[in-house]
């Protein structure tokens, strides 16, 4: 009997002791020999320029070693490229300390360096800073006004597909419309660590850096290029991150400053932003869209109009995939999708947490839900009817699509066939209960990676590349992906990431990293594994010696012949009949361009919400969210439904909680801490079911991964809004949806 | 006041006597030192985190005297004579989780591990309260410890697990 394998086994954490004791080290945790402390002071107006930097009183403070200005600073790089991350978008990065512009409130203007942190702080509140503002502009619903389509397109983002059909001329024939305008606040990532750099000065020009990033190949490369130093003389380690859903996609100010310093002084430097500071770079920009569907009176739909404008910077032309899915999500003859940019005095925007998706699908899925009601068709109804069975957007067919069944599964684990239809026709005490539901989506991708396998004659195996785990079980998935390919017990194997001298690997995010990372894993295993067999077979009296890799099995430390499996020999044996102490091999497993070019591929979700809302109070509670997925395979049920209760979790702060509030006279942010900005608690999260739908998919990675970081987050905000619909009878249609829009009067309807 | 001789001189240290993790210890403290920046910075125990030093998030969470409290929030000087807990003291000397350490990894009740140490003594701390007898209560007294992974219903899982089994007290 073949033992059962590790993928696909709810498995625990296998750095979960690290976690659960406190010797996981995240970036401002390591220690190195004479460590200054940079604090950072940040800017007060959103545009203009500074007429002087008074630094006399904080360099007086007993304890501070330098204050860095734009006066002061090092030379860096001149030209913008150099300035460029691995996955900036089109524009001038911002880089700081570089001259007196102010591009944004908020923006570093200098960094006190000192002995101690509570020293280099208190200096830093001495420096004096005199500016002259020029005028700014911040509010999005102004400045949509001079909205345009981004010129150059951002690399890996697709823009919107050209128009297929007559939209306009389906739309105005259209028995059923509903056109409406959806927005969604800013938000920011707020890891629940701050974003850290850790400088080590090595001594002979050579620094190793720990930094909050999601990929250190990114931050080495940024090092690199930027203050003019070789790749041999930069090493990147983050072994933990303490979350960070897309805002340590790019490297941000903190990691420059902290390399500045430590270069000009040559010794070693941390600079830890504040949380009031983890709001001065990278959101998620605010966004708005405006949706029109045109449907026959069966709702079939006959017409799709979405259009989307997203906040960015003036520096840089951030873009995401917001319409996009409303052209696939659906069959439609039909559509015609737009996207533009509207430039505010705002940092450029980031990816957080399914950039896009959640936002673009909150929209559609709203509008959805509008045209069910209208049309008098259960909601779930109205998306099987619309069923799109290929990717209208590419005219391509999907590697696998097993929506149907998640509309199947998630509905009768919810019940759903119990609702009734209308709205504020369900109630219990003083509670109206309401019950939406969604679809969500997001793009299944894998990312050309490198591994490298090492098995050593002590019967350990050590699987290493450079991407990172922030949170989302890699270490785990690539121990058991490995464990498995040699029959080892996951004890037996040491996963090294988070390290810019282990094997290139892209910057952890787009969900793509299981699937990239475990393909990458498992070739190298492989290889090593044919190395091994080469052995085992050459052993003198070998069982295996007609045998081919193909008629073997790795069972428990041993290579035995799969018919027959008390014939073998083990793993340690074969390595020293071949006289290998060690073998070692390097992989690089790439997606399928043959694949890619013939299909699509995306995961899908059905999101199913019960509300419960206090009408006199206006209190609203999320009681329950059912989540069926299909993802492809899933290689561990138990960090897999975490992830997927993390998004849906997210989904419920989008919806009911986050947002960044501006004052637009100042063009600040002024809820720039975690009591003002609201993210869930443990209070605000009831029964979180996630449902795996069986979905086979070959094409999409080598190991039949699709992914799951992002799937989670899709689509659950229009679950809940819709489902605060049903219990009330009110459409809100801007998020969040905070008690004083449900206490509001119903306000006018925003049609165009 | 008495003033300095000269500017760099060390500013007036107050010397307090802490019990952390057990060890009694003799620390020169300047005043205004959070308990915090104490755990971390100068005693090197970086397994209390720092999420907001505002007293909002609550990865900051120790057990002082058994209570949990923000260590955020409390300046070091004035815990003279107490006994400090932290994420690193909660095993066994042999090695042994304590059961809520276990639990949370049995129910994978974290994810990036930054609020988790946390969380942790938090839920001891609610056990010790007793005040928590079924899962909306855990919630509601759990709710000062964020978690921007959201594994709330882990944790809570996690706790109720301990609950179940009359797991071992806190140290």
């Amino acid at each position: 009997m073949l033992k059962e394998p590790h993928v696909g086994a709810p498995r625990s954490r296998v750095d979960g002791r690290a976690k659960v004791t406190g010797e996981a080290k995240y970036a401002a945790e390591f220690p190195a020999p004479g460590l200054a402390h940079g604090h950072v002071v940040s800017g007060a107006i959103a545009r203009g320029r500074i007429t002087g930097i008074d630094t006399t009183a904080a360099c007086a403070v007993p304890g501070v070693l330098e204050v860095f200005t734009h006066e002061n600073r090092p030379r860096t790089a001149w030209f913008d490229y150099k300035h460029r991350d691995e996955v900036a978008p089109p524009g001038s990065p911002f880089r700081p300390l570089y001259d007196e512009t102010i591009l944004y409130s908020g923006q570093p203007v200098a960094l006190v360096v000192a002995e101690d942190s509570g020293t280099a702080r208190h200096a830093a509140s001495l420096v004096r800073v005199e500016y002259e503002a020029g005028a700014h502009e911040t509010d999005l619903l102004r400045a949509r006004e001079d909205a345009y389509v981004p010129p150059k397109r951002r690399s890996g983002i697709s823009p919107p597909p050209k128009p297929r059909g007559d939209a306009v001329a389906a739309l105005a024939e259209a028995p059923l419309r509903v056109e409406a305008e959806y927005r969604i606040a800013t938000e920011h990532h707020n890891p629940m660590e701050m974003h850290a750099t850790t400088v080590v000065w090595e001594g002979g020009g050579k620094l190793t850096v720990h930094d909050k990033i999601q990929g250190v190949l990114n931050s080495q490369g940024y090092i690199c290029n930027v203050f003019g130093l070789s790749k041999e003389d930069v090493r990147v380690v983050s072994p933990f991150v303490g979350g960070a859903f897309g805002s340590g996609l790019r490297p941000q100010y903190q990691l420059f400053l902290a390399v500045m310093a430590a270069l000009a002084l040559k010794r070693s430097v941390r600079v830890v932003l504040t949380r009031d500071q983890m709001f001065t770079f990278s959101h998620r920009p605010e966004t708005i869209n405006q949706v029109a569907l045109g449907a026959a009176a069966d709702g079939m739909l006959r017409a799709i109009r979405h259009d989307a404008i997203g906040a960015t910077s003036r520096f840089e032309d951030h873009q995401e995939v917001v319409v996009n899915w409303s052209g696939l999500l659906y069959h439609c003859d039909n559509v015609e999708l737009g996207y533009k940019l509207a430039q505010l005095d705002i940092h450029t925007p980031a990816d957080m947490r399914a950039p896009g998706a959640p936002l673009g699908v909150f929209a559609l899925e709203s509008a959805m839900d509008e045209l069910a009601d209208k049309a008098g068709i259960d909601p779930l109804e109205l998306r099987l009817k619309n069923y799109a069975e290929t990717d209208e957007n590419e005219g391509k067919p999907y590697t696998s699509k097993e929506l149907r069944a998640a509309y199947r599964l998630g509905a009768e684990r919810f019940g759903w066939s119990r609702r009734s239809a209308a709205p504020r026709s369900m109630r219990e005490g003083r509670e109206l209960v309401g019950w939406g539901l969604a679809s969500g989506v997001w793009e299944a991708q894998m990312q050309q990676t490198s591994a490298r396998a090492v098995l050593t004659a002590d019967g350990r195996l050590e699987v290493a590349t450079a991407t990172a785990d922030i949170g989302t079980g890699t270490y785990t998935i690539l121990a058991q992906i490995a464990a498995d390919a040699f029959g080892l017990p996951m004890e037996s194997v040491t996963v090294r990431i988070g390290d810019s001298s282990l094997p290139k690997s892209p910057i952890e995010g787009g969900s793509w990293t299981a699937a990239s990372a475990g393909s990458a894993v498992q070739a190298a295993c492989h290889a090593v594994r044919e190395t091994l067999f080469r052995h085992a077979r050459g052993a003198e009296g070998s069982p295996l010696g007609n045998a081919d890799l193909d008629h073997v099995a790795f069972v428990d430390g041993r290579i035995v012949l799969a018919a027959d499996p008390d014939r073998g020999i083990g793993l340690i044996e074969a390595m020293r009949a071949g006289g290998a102490e060690r073998i070692e091999h390097e992989q690089t497993a790439s997606p399928d361009k043959a694949n890619q070019k013939r299909y699509s591929s995306y995961t899908h979700s059905a999101i199913f919400a019960e509300v419960r809302v206090d009408e006199e109070l206006g209190v609203l509670r999320v009681t329950c969210i059912v989540t069926a997925v299909a993802a492809g395979k899933i290689l561990n049920p138990k960090t897999a439904r975490s992830q997927v209760i993390g998004g849906v979790v997210w989904g419920m702060g989008m919806a009911l909680e986050e947002e960044t509030l501006a004052d637009h006279r100042l063009g600040r942010f002024m809820n720039h801490n975690l009591a003002e900005y609201h993210v869930p608690v443990n209070a605000d999260v009831h029964d979180i079911d996630v449902i795996f739908v069986e979905e086979q998919d070959s094409r999409t990675s080598p190991i039949g991964v699709k992914g799951l970081g992002e799937i989670g987050i899709v689509g659950t905000a229009a679950a809940i809004a819709n489902a605060i619909h049903h219990a009330t009878g009110k459409r809100i249609r801007d998020l969040p949806i905070t008690l004083d829009k449900l206490l509001e009067r119903p306000p006018a309807e925003r049609a165009r | 006041m008495p003033t300095q001789a000269t500017p760099q001189a060390e500013p007036d240290r107050v010397t307090i006597t802490l019990t952390v993790n057990g060890k009694p210890r003799s620390l020169a403290l300047e005043p205004w030192t959070t308990l915090l920046d104490l755990l971390r910075e100068e005693l090197g125990l970086t397994g209390t985190k720092k999420g907001c030093d505002h007293g909002q998030c609550g990865a900051c969470t120790v057990l002082l005297d058994g209570r949990r409290v923000n260590s955020c929030l409390a300046l070091a000087v004035m815990q003279d004579g107490a006994s400090v807990t932290t994420i690193e003291g909660l095993a066994a000397a042999d090695g042994t989780l304590h059961p809520m350490q276990t639990a949370f990894i049995e129910q994978d009740a974290f994810q990036c591990g930054y609020c988790t140490p946390g969380q942790i003594c938090s839920a001891i701390a609610l056990l010790e309260e007793d005040h928590a007898q079924n899962p909306d209560e855990i919630r509601e007294l759990m709710s000062g410890n964020i978690c921007r992974c959201g594994a709330y219903p882990n944790i809570v899982a996690a706790i109720e697990q301990v609950m179940a089994s009359g797991g071992e007290p806190a140290p």
